[in-house]
C-alpha cells in the first residue's frame, strides 16, 4: 500500500497522543476518590495508577479494543478502498483527542469512550456510507452508557447497605471491621482476576479453562485477602481519635480495603479506555499490514503496550497534577463509601470491558457515587452533575462525529491527490 | 479543570456547619451563669460585660445562619430533609433569641432578683443551660447518624438523648413553677411593674429550655423519616 509507514506512523502518534490524553485527564477520576479520603498520598495514587492502569490495559484491554476497531463499522462496504478506513480511523483519534484537549482546558465534562465512538459513527456514516454503521452495535454501546451508570449504582447501593448492616451499624462496629473486611477485599481480588481470565489472556500466552480461572481467581482473591490482613494488623487504633466523631478508628480499616479498591478502579480504567487510543491504531495497523480489511486478525500486543506505555505518560507528566486537584476536592467521601462506590464501579466496567463494551468509568463512578447516595451515606450530593453528563452526551457526540468528518476528508484529500 | 465533574457532585454538608452554629449557640447560652452570678452580687459592670459577650455571640451564630442557608440550593439530594435542617437551624437560633432577651430584660430595667428567689432562679438558670448542652450532645450524633445512615443502634442512642432532654425540660417547668407560686405570693410587697417584668424573665429563662427542647423534637422528625 502506498504510503503505508506514514499510515503506521501517523496511526501511532496519534495513538499515543490520545493514550497521553487519556492518563492526564482521565486516570484522575478513578483515582481521586482514594486521595480525596485520604486512603492513599498522590504518590502511592500515582504509583498504583501506573502499575494497574498499565495492568489493566495489558492484560484485559483486548475485547474493547477489538470493539472500537472493528465492532463499529462494516468494513465489507470499503473492502476494495482499504485507504478510506485508515483515514477514517485516523480522523477519528485526532478528532478525539483534539476534543479531548479542548474540552478539558475548558473543565467541560466529556468522555474519552463517548468522543472516539461518536467520531468513528460520524466519518464511517458520512465518509464511507450510512449503512456501513452497525446501528444495532452502536444502539447497544449506547445503551450501556445509560446502564453502565445505573448498575453500578445498584451495585454500591447493595455493597454500602451489607457494610451497614455488617460493620457500621453493630455494637462493635471496629471488630466487625477487622472481620469483615478482609472478604472486600477478597471480592476485589477475585472479581478483577476473573473477569480477566474468562475474556481469556492467550495473547501473553496464558490460556486457561474456566475451571481453571475460577481456581486462579480464588487464589488471587486469597492472596489479595491475606497482604490485606496484614496490612489491617498495622493500623494503629487510636482511641482518643474517636473522641469527636465515634467512627475515626472504623474508617481507618475502611482506607485498607480503598487501597485494594483503588487498584482494582485503575485496573478496570485501564482495561477498557486504553481502547479508545488503540483501537483505531489497531485497526490501521491491520490494514497496512494486510493491504485489505482484514476482519479476523488478531490484535498486535505492542499496540496495547503503546496505548499502556501512553497513559503511564499522561499520568507522569500532567495527570498527577489533576488527580492531586480533583483529590482535594473530595473530602466528602469518607473510606467506607468510596471503597463502595471504587468496588462497585470497577466490578462494572470490567465486566463491560471482558464483554466489550466501550463505556465511560467517571459516568460509572458517578452513577456508584449516587447509589451510595440513595442509601443515606452521603451528607449531600449535587444532582447538577446528573444533568451535565446528559448534556456532555448530547455534546460530545456530535462533536466527536463532526471534527472526524472534517479530518477525514482532509486526510483524504492529502494522501489520495 | 479536568476531572472536575467528579467532585462536583458533593455538595458541601450541612451537618457540620449545623453543628457548628449549635456549639456557638450553647457557648452563648452559657454565659448566662456569670451573667445572672453578676446581676445576683449586684456588680453592674461584670453583668454588662458579660451582657455585650453574649449579644456579640448571638450576632456570630446570626452569620453563621444565614451561610448555612445560603449553602442548600435545591439542587442538593441530602439523607436529611432540607426542611428539618433549615427547621432545626431556625429553633438553634431561637434558643439564643430568648438568652438575649433575658439579659436584656434584666440589664433594660436594671432589675433586682427578690432575695427569696434567687437561689431556686440561679437552678432554673443552670437546668436551662443544661438543656441546651443536652440538645446540643443529640445535634454532635448527626455525624453518626449519617456515617451509619441512621442504623438502628445510632437512632437508639439519639433517642435516650433526646428522652433525656425532654426530662430536663420538665424539670425546668417544675422550677418556673416554683418560682412563679414565691412571686405571686410576694407580689404585694413589691412594684407592679417589676413584678410584670419578673414574669416575663421567668417566662424568657424557661423559653430557653422549651426551645432547646424543640431542637431535639426536629431532630426526632429527621431520625423518623
Amino acid at each position: 500500500m502506498e504510503f503505508s509507514v506514514w499510515y503506521l506512523g501517523l496511526a501511532a502518534a496519534f495513538g499515543l497522543f490520545m493514550a497521553w490524553g487519556i492518563g492526564a485527564n482521565d486516570v484522575a477520576n478513578a483515582m481521586a476518590t482514594s486521595v480525596g479520603s485520604r486512603a492513599l498520598t498522590i504518590k502511592q495514587a500515582i504509583l498504583v495508577a501506573a502499575v494497574f492502569e498499565f495492568t489493566g490495559a495489558f492484560l484485559a484491554g483486548g475485547q474493547v479494543t477489538s470493539t472500537i476497531r472493528k465492532g463499529i463499522i462494516d468494513a465489507s462496504d470499503v473492502a476494495d478502498r482499504p485507504e478510506l478506513l485508515v483515514f477514517g480511523m485516523l480522523a477519528a483519534l485526532l478528532a478525539a483527542a483534539i476534543w479531548l484537549l479542548l474540552a478539558s482546558r475548558r473543565g467541560w465534562p466529556v468522555s474519552t469512550t463517548h468522543s472516539i465512538v461518536g467520531a468513528i459513527v460520524g466519518f464511517a456514516a458520512v465518509g464511507i456510507g450510512f449503512e456501513s454503521v452497525h446501528w444495532a452495535k452502536v444502539g447497544t454501546i449506547a445503551a450501556s452508557w445509560v446502564v453502565s451508570p445505573m448498575l453500578s449504582g445498584f451495585i454500591a447501593f447493595f455493597i454500602f447497605m451489607s457494610v451497614q448492616r455488617l460493620i457500621l451499624s453493630t455494637e462493635d462496629p471496629l471488630a466487625n471491621a477487622r472481620k469483615y473486611v478482609p472478604f472486600y477485599i477478597f471480592a476485589v481480588g477475585f472479581i478483577m482476576a476473573l473477569v480477566t481470565l474468562l475474556k481469556g489472556l492467550s495473547h501473553v500466552g496464558l490460556d486457561l479453562s474456566t475451571r481453571q480461572s475460577l481456581v486462579v481467581a480464588v487464589v488471587a482473591g486469597l492472596a489479595t485477602m491475606i497482604i490485606g490482613v496484614l496490612l489491617i494488623k498495622r493500623v494503629k487504633v487510636v482511641p482518643s481519635d474517636d473522641e469527636d466523631f465515634r467512627f475515626t478508628n472504623v474508617e481507618k480499616i475502611f482506607g485498607v480495603l480503598m487501597i485494594f479498591t483503588a487498584c482494582g478502579m485503575a485496573f478496570a480504567h485501564g482495561s477498557n479506555d486504553v481502547a479508545n487510543a488503540v483501537g483505531p491504531v489497531a485497526a490501521v495497523v491491520s490494514i497496512v499490514k494486510t493491504g485489505a480489511v482484514a476482519q479476523k486478525s488478531s490484535l498486535a500486543t505492542w499496540i496495547l503496550l503503546l496505548g499502556a506505555v501512553g497513559i503511564v505518560l499522561g499520568l507522569a507528566t500532567y495527570g498527577w497534577r489533576v488527580i492531586k486537584t480533583v483529590g482535594r476536592s473530595i473530602t466528602e467521601l469518607t473510606p467506607s463509601r468510596g471503597f463502595a462506590a471504587e468496588l462497585a464501579a470497577a466490578t462494572t466496567v470490567v465486566i463491560a470491558s471482558g464483554t466489550g463494551i466501550p463505556i465511560s468509568t467517571t459516568h460509572t463512578l458517578v452513577g456508584a457515587v449516587l447509589g451510595v447516595g440513595i442509601a443515606r451515606g452521603i451528607g449531600a450530593l449535587n444532582l447538577r452533575v446528573v444533568r451535565n453528563i446528559m448534556l456532555s452526551w448530547i455534546v460530545t457526540l456530535p462533536a466527536g462525529g463532526i471534527l472526524a468528518i472534517l479530518f477525514f476528508f482532509l486526510f483524504k484529500g492529502i494522501f489520495l491527490n | 479543570m479536568a476531572g472536575g465533574y467528579l467532585s462536583g457532585i458533593f455538595g458541601s454538608s450541612p451537618v457540620r456547619p449545623l453543628q457548628t452554629h449549635m456549639e456557638q449557640i450553647v457557648e452563648c447560652v452559657q454565659q448566662l451563669i456569670p451573667f445572672i452570678n453578676a446581676v445576683l452580687d449586684g456588680n453592674t459592670s461584670d453583668r454588662d460585660h458579660i451582657h455585650r459577650n453574649i449579644v456579640d455571640l448571638e450576632h456570630k451564630a446570626d452569620k453563621l445562619k444565614k451561610e448555612l442557608r445560603l449553602r442548600l440550593p435545591s439542587s442538593l439530594f441530602m439523607p436529611i430533609d432540607r426542611r428539618d435542617v433549615l427547621e432545626v437551624l431556625t429553633m438553634q437560633d431561637r434558643v439564643a433569641g430568648a438568652v438575649r432577651d433575658v439579659s436584656g430584660i434584666i440589664i433594660g430595667r436594671n432589675m433586682v432578683i427578690p432575695e427569696p428567689m434567687r437561689d431556686n432562679y440561679r437552678e432554673l438558670v443552670a437546668t436551662c443551660v443544661q438543656s441546651v448542652e443536652q440538645a446540643h450532645q443529640a445535634i454532635s450524633e448527626l455525624d453518626e447518624l449519617i456515617e451509619t445512615s441512621f442504623g438502628d443502634k445510632e437512632r437508639e442512642r439519639v433517642g435516650s438523648l433526646l428522652s433525656e432532654l425532654d426530662r430536663i425540660e420538665q424539670t425546668t417547668d417544675e422550677q418556673t413553677i416554683t418560682l412563679s407560686h414565691q412571686l405571686f405570693d410576694m407580689e404585694q410587697q413589691l412594684e407592679p411593674v417589676n413584678v410584670m417584668f419578673l414574669y416575663r424573665v421567668l417566662d424568657r429563662t424557661s423559653l430557653i429550655a422549651d426551645r432547646a427542647q424543640r431542637v431535639g423534637s426536629r431532630l426526632q422528625l429527621m431520625l423518623a423519616r
